[in-house]
């Protein structure tokens, strides 16, 4: 029993970022997780809006007039963001925590000693890859609810309108960028468990504990808490407890600039 | 030069040292042994050299440089860690492909190196369903991917069937063959004895030796000859004298300590003597490293583990 002669490699590659990436788009393409939690992401983007829409337009006629004006098309077009994120944010956390469980880390790092390329491929590729999904499903929901709720007329918006498209691409860009926040802190626990509990303390536990304060405290911060910020990309009519969405962008953009920093400080200096 | 440098290289976690101003060199393109029984520092060391761990003090290059500044690191170093390393959920396949497209290696280069280690049958298959077998020929694999100089594996045969630790044996033998710098570690000395020309040996996280092995079994050896004679009572009685120590091993032959194999055959024709045997004794592997660890105390426990297989 004999080894065949080991195949030599006839030119040998530099390590690249770009190459970098096309390792990540492989690794990311490759397990169960990304399929399953992108359908979700899916089916909640465009399902949930069309079943509310479907419910509002077979109720419309029994609705009273002050409940109808008060109907929002907009918010009915981003009915799936709120659970569609989960999905999202758990991809993002799974990305990297998944590579420390199972030991890949070592792999990846070994053949990319330096180690930040990892971090940028994967954060470009995810970006990448949940923008590609949520600008089409958010497009499908927009184009779905306003044919379902053809009939209500005070309900039709075109995509023309000012602010319409903004605020349909505003929710389509909040996924990504909440995954990315949830791949950073991912990187930062370096655990699943504590990934997902960490993005759901900062988007969904934290923020309600707010409204124990009293007003004089909380409306000062209240805007600038992530999950505000994030969501005031995506919003229509802003009021005076929320940030418009330029400057809403800016502040998660700082809350992104420092979780990924933090990863990438602690990714670069911890023995793995 | 060397491939792997280590200079007082030590790591400690927590309050732990797990290495303890290692300094040792892997030279070219031979099989150096590094043996140690378990938790004595190897695994670690292989994690500094690859810069998954950072050192607490000391330093470790290879071919000259740290690993992480090489520009094609799977070109210097292909590295099979004890740990597993594998996504569970990712095919063997698109995880070398995944590994590969770093250094921008082709898909039929990851193609080849899997007929090579046998997985072909299964390259589509999730990993994680993978024997102890299997994954340490996916691991060979990945070590492969970059035709590296130098190949480091962790305890390769560690859990392996008899088919499986034949293949790996043979699998070093081809390394070594082909000129490429070859670093294995192992808590056994049987296996070392089998395929190390160098040996690096190390317990507590300290070095103990550093030596080619045929030195380092010569350094330990006793210098006894086996004589063995029909006229052993004659003979016993001619060779007794300053300096030497004879011991019967079994009637009509001797252990002598303190002459030569020429020494005793000169005497016993100048006695007319007959002898049936003359034969140096060297001490095997496992004697010369129970002997150069004997006054360790604390080391005895650990060395028990070493010498049982």
């Amino acid at each position: 029993m004999t080894v065949a002669a080991i195949p030599r490699l006839e030119h040998v590659g530099r390590v690249t970022q770009m190459r970098v990436v096309v390792s990540e788009w492989t690794k990311l393409r490759s397990v169960r997780s990304t399929k399953w939690t992108l359908g979700i992401a899916t089916l909640l983007l465009i399902g949930l809006p069309c079943l509310v829409a479907a419910i509002v337009a077979s109720h419309w006629n029994s609705m009273s007039p002050s409940e109808q004006a008060n109907h929002d098309p907009m918010n009915t077009i981003g009915a799936g963001v709120g659970a569609g994120q989960l999905a999202i944010a758990v991809l993002g956390v799974l990305v990297i925590t998944a590579e420390y469980s199972t030991g890949m880390i070592r792999a990846s790092f070994t053949a990319v000693p330096k180690r930040l390329p990892v971090l940028w491929a994967k954060i470009g590729v995810f970006g990448a890859v949940t923008l590609a999904l949520s600008v089409p499903a958010l497009l499908i929901a927009f184009a779905g609810t306003q044919a379902i709720l053809h009939a209500q007329s005070t309900l039709q918006v075109s995509f023309t309108d000012p602010g319409i498209a903004r605020t349909v691409l505003g929710m389509a860009l909040y996924l990504p960028l909440i995954g990315i926040f949830a791949l950073a802190i991912g990187a930062i626990v370096r655990n699943t468990a504590a990934g997902i509990s960490a993005f759901v303390a900062i988007f969904f536990v934290v923020p309600p504990l707010l409204l124990l304060l009293p007003s004089s405290w909380r409306d000062p911060i209240e805007p600038y808490l992530p999950n505000n910020a994030a969501q005031a990309i995506g919003t229509f009519h802003n009021d005076s407890h929320t940030l418009n969405p330029g400057p809403g962008l800016v502040v998660f953009l700082g809350y992104l600039v420092l979780v990924v920093g933090i990863a990438a400080f602690l990714m670069r200096r911890r023995d793995t | 030069m060397a491939m792997i440098e280590a200079v007082d290289l030590t790591k400690d976690y927590g309050p732990k040292r797990a290495v303890d101003g290692l300094s040792f060199t892997v030279k070219p393109g031979i099989v150096t042994g590094f043996l140690g029984p378990n938790g004595s520092g190897k695994s670690t060391t292989m994690r500094l050299i690859l810069g998954l761990d950072a050192p607490t003090k000391g330093d470790v290059t290879v071919n000259g440089k740290h690993y992480r500044d090489h520009a094609a690191p799977l070109h210097e170093v292909g590295a099979l860690l004890e740990a597993k390393s594998v996504h569970t959920g990712r095919s063997a396949r698109n995880h070398l492909l995944a590994l590969a497209q770093t250094h921008g290696i082709s898909k039929q280069r990851v193609d080849d190196l899997i007929d090579l280690v046998g997985l072909h049958d299964v390259a589509k298959q999730r990993a994680g369903k993978f024997s102890l077998g299997m994954g340490q020929r996916l691991g060979i694999a990945t070590a492969l991917l970059g035709d590296p100089s130098t190949v480091m594996l962790d305890e390769p045969v560690n859990g392996l069937d008899p088919e499986g630790i034949q293949w790996i044996r043979n699998f070093l033998k081809r390394l070594a063959s082909e000129g490429r710098t070859v670093f294995v570690s192992s808590h056994l000395m049987s296996e070392m004895a089998l395929t190390a020309d160098h040996l690096i040996v190390i317990g507590r996280g300290k070095l103990i030796a550093d030596a080619d092995v045929q030195e380092f079994i010569r350094g330990a050896s006793k210098n006894a000859v086996l004589v063995r004679s029909p006229q052993a009572t004659e003979l016993h009685a001619a060779l007794v004298g300053d300096g030497v120590t004879v011991r019967e091993v079994e009637p009509g032959a001797f252990e002598v300590v303190g002459l030569t194999a020429p020494q005793i055959g000169d005497l016993a024709a100048e006695q007319g003597l007959r002898l049936h045997e003359l034969t140096p004794q060297q001490a095997s592997l496992e004697e010369a490293f129970m002997q150069l660890t004997r006054e360790d105390q604390e080391y005895r426990a650990a060395l028990e583990e070493v010498t049982a297989a």
